[in-house]
């Protein structure tokens, strides 16, 4: 994989999927560590373990999902697709977790605690991660934004490639480069049109702006209302536990993942002729078409959990008594292996997606363009590999794992293997179907933007596990958290038996005052850095125009040397006119030799001489 | 191939390996493509020069656009036609290698860009470089009012004193700010 044949955004975008699989499968070994593992060494070691009380009200009646009777076999791998009957009651789900307390000969595992800590942990984990990693790519994003510092002359100095060996690739590189340079010209022409704007002018694209953002915020919301809908009669037809037909019940379970699916699909085609009346600049454009559709993509699983809750805590007796138990326990005795489900069916449907994507569609374009020759197969072109809609829906499956690690402890490890077999199908269908884009993503800036984008996700998938954790009863029929009324209320209730003194500090830190101070102290050292910043921005102007001084006054002293030396010259009739200015051009030049000879250190004496 | 003749004696090897960033096996590949490009009669003289044109049909510079600049830069020839003798060859791969320091990259970098050798890049030297990269032909020229706009970018961005022109010392504050410089800038046999 030569960064000379795709160029290093490529690269980049391999990395970031290596990344991923990693990334996965460490927050998978600390879910199985923290929660797995002491359950199975307790079965078959001499610790005891107590249960959650799982008896008792209607709250905690839980009806076994296993088939019985005669099972069809397609019933199994419906089963298998979306989560249901024989897979329900295993480790993949919340809901099989019903230990309590493991009490090994030395001290007490508290499993919920453990449940809940190794959940935090993880979403700590990807953003320490993360944003190590960003660190880097940040610092540069940072110098090179400003002002486009230095972006013509790193394109022009360092622009081209010498370990480039191969014809093709010096003409790909070429072109490359030239549509570069010639968009950001064309890009800081058009600025410069910006700022010339007439006050009239710029009212009209105000106007017209705000009325296309707000087509835009009408298909997004028309968007998530058929999510909505869909994910609505999903459920309904799913505890109507109806069994027509095979397919049709497939497609009544993925309904919501379908509709999501053709959503992302059909939204970025319409920003992008949107995106042409609002005459921005090139890369604005770009940039901006982007944020819509990352908006789209998270905010659409945002949307199907929302719809979902929405069902959960809807009882249908009255609207103003709340639900007995604190959920709809007659249609979801188990919500949080629901909600599980619903991510596992995303995840596998996302999978099914990309692989029948690149098989059906991209094999056949490559097999159509190169052998017919019709107009159509020319105007279609072969594929290029877009590396933003790629990134995107990599960052969609890895906020899907976040959001459902909580109700799916195994999901994790689902979503490294499908990343590891989403890398060889993306590094296959790059060899054999697609060719470099003409349009390249300079590398140093893309890493940042992809992990900006992830970071972006895990924010969107911290706020659905924070609001289920903190707001929703858990259930009182499955899972570790029964015996409290909200999975968050281990926290407070292991606390509260913790030593006094600790305990006591640990509420000191959660109490309003702490809070209150420590926001006007981050405040305070923001501020002192923004200062810091701007300072230190003023010195190194002051600084440039120091230097261009120097150089003026160089030029003025060497132009007082010349005028002096022609004086002399004329008063002294005999010294031949031309040495003047040959000793002025010699300063120059013993300059210039002062500054190199410095560099030229590691050189044998013998080839510097040649400098002259 | 293997007459005493072209095997490089070990105390130059040894000598060589001081002189320059390049391992024992580069030079030992260096010497060996280098002989490759002699004629037989030529391979008994040590300090036999090899010519432009045979240089250039190395894979490592064929597709290269500063090529020529490269020879020229690189020669010691009294005649200046661009031919090299080993020890040149030596020079152009060590600075070019990895361990080359970056001032020494951005030294020798400066010099290929001076198309008219006279120390200083200008508005011609700058022109020339950019048809280098672009291609020379019509269609993959740029106009020359973008030509000046590009020109007049990188003289804002890199000429500090405002002279026009852009001297060694600019040329490498502007190199150090560069973050695929080093990587770009580099010859592995």
């Amino acid at each position: 994989l030569s960064p000379g044949k795709f160029g290093t955004g490529i690269l980049s975008y391999f990395s970031f999927l290596r990344f991923l699989v990693l990334l996965n499968f460490i927050i998978f070994l600390l879910m199985f560590g923290l929660i797995i593992l002491p359950i199975i060494i307790v079965s078959h070691s001499s610790a005891n373990m107590t249960f959650v009380q799982q008896y008792g009200s209607e709250c905690t009646d839980y009806p076994s999902s296993v088939r019985r009777g005669l099972v069809l076999f397609h019933q199994y791998i419906i089963d298998l697709l979306s989560g249901t009957g024989f897979l329900e009651q295993t480790y993949l789900f919340y809901g099989y977790y019903n230990v309590d307390l493991v009490r090994f000969s030395r001290f007490t595992y508290n499993v919920p605690l453990a449940y809940l800590l190794a959940t935090f942990a993880y979403l700590f984990l990807s953003l320490v991660w993360i944003v190590k990693r960003s660190v880097a790519g940040f610092k540069q994003n940072l110098v090179q934004d400003e002002d486009r510092f230095q972006s013509f002359c790193n394109k022009i100095f360092s622009g081209w490639d010498f370990c480039i060996t191969d014809e093709n690739a010096a003409k790909l590189k070429r072109s490359s480069l030239l549509y570069e340079l010639r968009t950001d010209l064309e890009e800081e022409r058009i600025k410069q049109k910006i700022a010339d704007r007439t006050f009239k002018e710029r009212c009209r694209i105000y106007l017209i702006r705000l009325v296309l953002n707000l087509f835009v915020v009408t298909i997004l919301a028309g968007c998530f209302y058929c999510i909505y809908r869909a994910t609505i009669y999903s459920q309904e037809r799913q505890t109507l536990k109806l069994q027509t037909n095979f397919i049709l019940d497939l497609i009544v379970e993925y309904l919501p993942s379908i509709v999501i699916t053709l959503g992302n699909f059909i939204t970025p085609l319409m920003f992008d002729v949107i995106i042409q009346f609002e005459d921005y600049s090139p890369a604005f454009e770009i940039r901006f078409t982007l944020m819509r559709c990352v908006f789209m993509r998270l905010a659409s699983i945002g949307v199907l959990l929302f719809s979902l809750w929405s069902q959960i805590t809807h009882c249908e007796t009255d609207d103003t008594v709340p639900c007995p138990c604190g959920y709809n326990h007659q249609l979801y005795p188990c919500w949080e292996s629901r909600v599980g489900q619903e991510m596992y069916k995303l995840m596998i449907f996302d999978f099914i997606i990309i692989s029948a994507v690149t098989v059906f569609v991209e094999f056949p374009r490559k097999l159509i363009v190169t052998h017919c020759d019709c107009g159509l197969a020319k105007w279609w072109g072969q594929q290029e590999f877009a590396i933003p809609q790629n990134v995107l829906e990599i960052v969609y499956g890895q906020t899907i794992c976040w959001i459902g690690t909580f109700y799916s402890p195994l999901l994790p490890a689902i979503s490294t293997i499908k990343y590891f077999i989403i890398f060889y199908i993306k590094k296959v269908t790059l060899m054999k179907n697609c060719r470099p884009a003409t349009r390249p993503f300079r590398a140093s800036s893309s890493n940042f933007f992809f992990l900006a984008v992830l970071l972006i996700g895990l924010a969107m998938a911290c706020v659905p596990v924070g609001v289920s954790i903190a707001q929703i009863s858990s259930s009182k029929a499955c899972g570790p958290f029964v015996n409290y009324t909200t999975s968050w209320q281990v926290l407070p209730q292991v606390v509260s038996e913790l030593p006094t003194g600790l305990s006591e500090f640990l509420y000191a830190i959660s109490s309003e005052a702490f809070a209150v101070s420590f926001f006007v102290v981050t405040c305070l050292a923001m501020f002192y850095f923004i200062a810091l910043a701007g300072a230190h921005k003023r010195v190194v102007n002051q600084l440039r125009e120091q230097l261009a001084m120097e150089g003026r006054d160089k030029r003025f002293l060497i132009q007082k040397l010349c005028q002096a030396q022609k004086r002399l010259a004329s008063r002294q009739p005999r010294a031949a006119p031309l040495s003047s200015g040959s000793s002025v051009a010699q300063y120059q030049y013993s300059s210039q030799n002062r500054n190199n000879s410095g560099v030229l250190l590691e050189q044998p004496p013998a080839t510097s001489a040649t400098h002259a | 191939m293997g007459t005493s003749a072209s095997k490089l004696p070990k105390d130059l090897l040894s000598e060589y390996q001081e002189l320059t960033f390049l391992t024992k096996q580069e030079i030992l590949l260096a010497h060996r493509k280098f002989t490759e490009l002699l004629s037989r009669e030529e391979r008994q003289f040590p300090s036999s020069r090899v010519s432009m044109e045979k240089i250039l049909s190395l894979p490592e510079l064929k597709c290269n656009p500063f090529r020529q600049r490269i020879c020229l830069v690189f020669s010691t020839s009294e005649n200046k036609d661009g031919s090299l003798s080993f020890e040149d060859f030596l020079d152009l791969l060590s600075a070019f290698s990895d361990s080359a320091t970056p001032e020494i990259k951005s030294h020798y970098a400066f010099r290929i860009f001076d198309f008219d050798d006279d120390g200083t890049l200008d508005r011609a030297d700058l022109e020339k470089l950019v048809n280098c990269l672009t291609g020379d032909t019509d269609e993959t020229r740029l106009s020359a009012e973008e030509m000046r706009q590009l020109i007049s970018n990188i003289l804002e961005e890199s000429d500090i004193d405002k002279d026009g022109t852009v001297n060694l010392s600019e040329f490498q504050h502007v190199i150090s700010r560069s973050p695929d410089f080093v990587g770009s800038f580099r010859i592995i046999l």
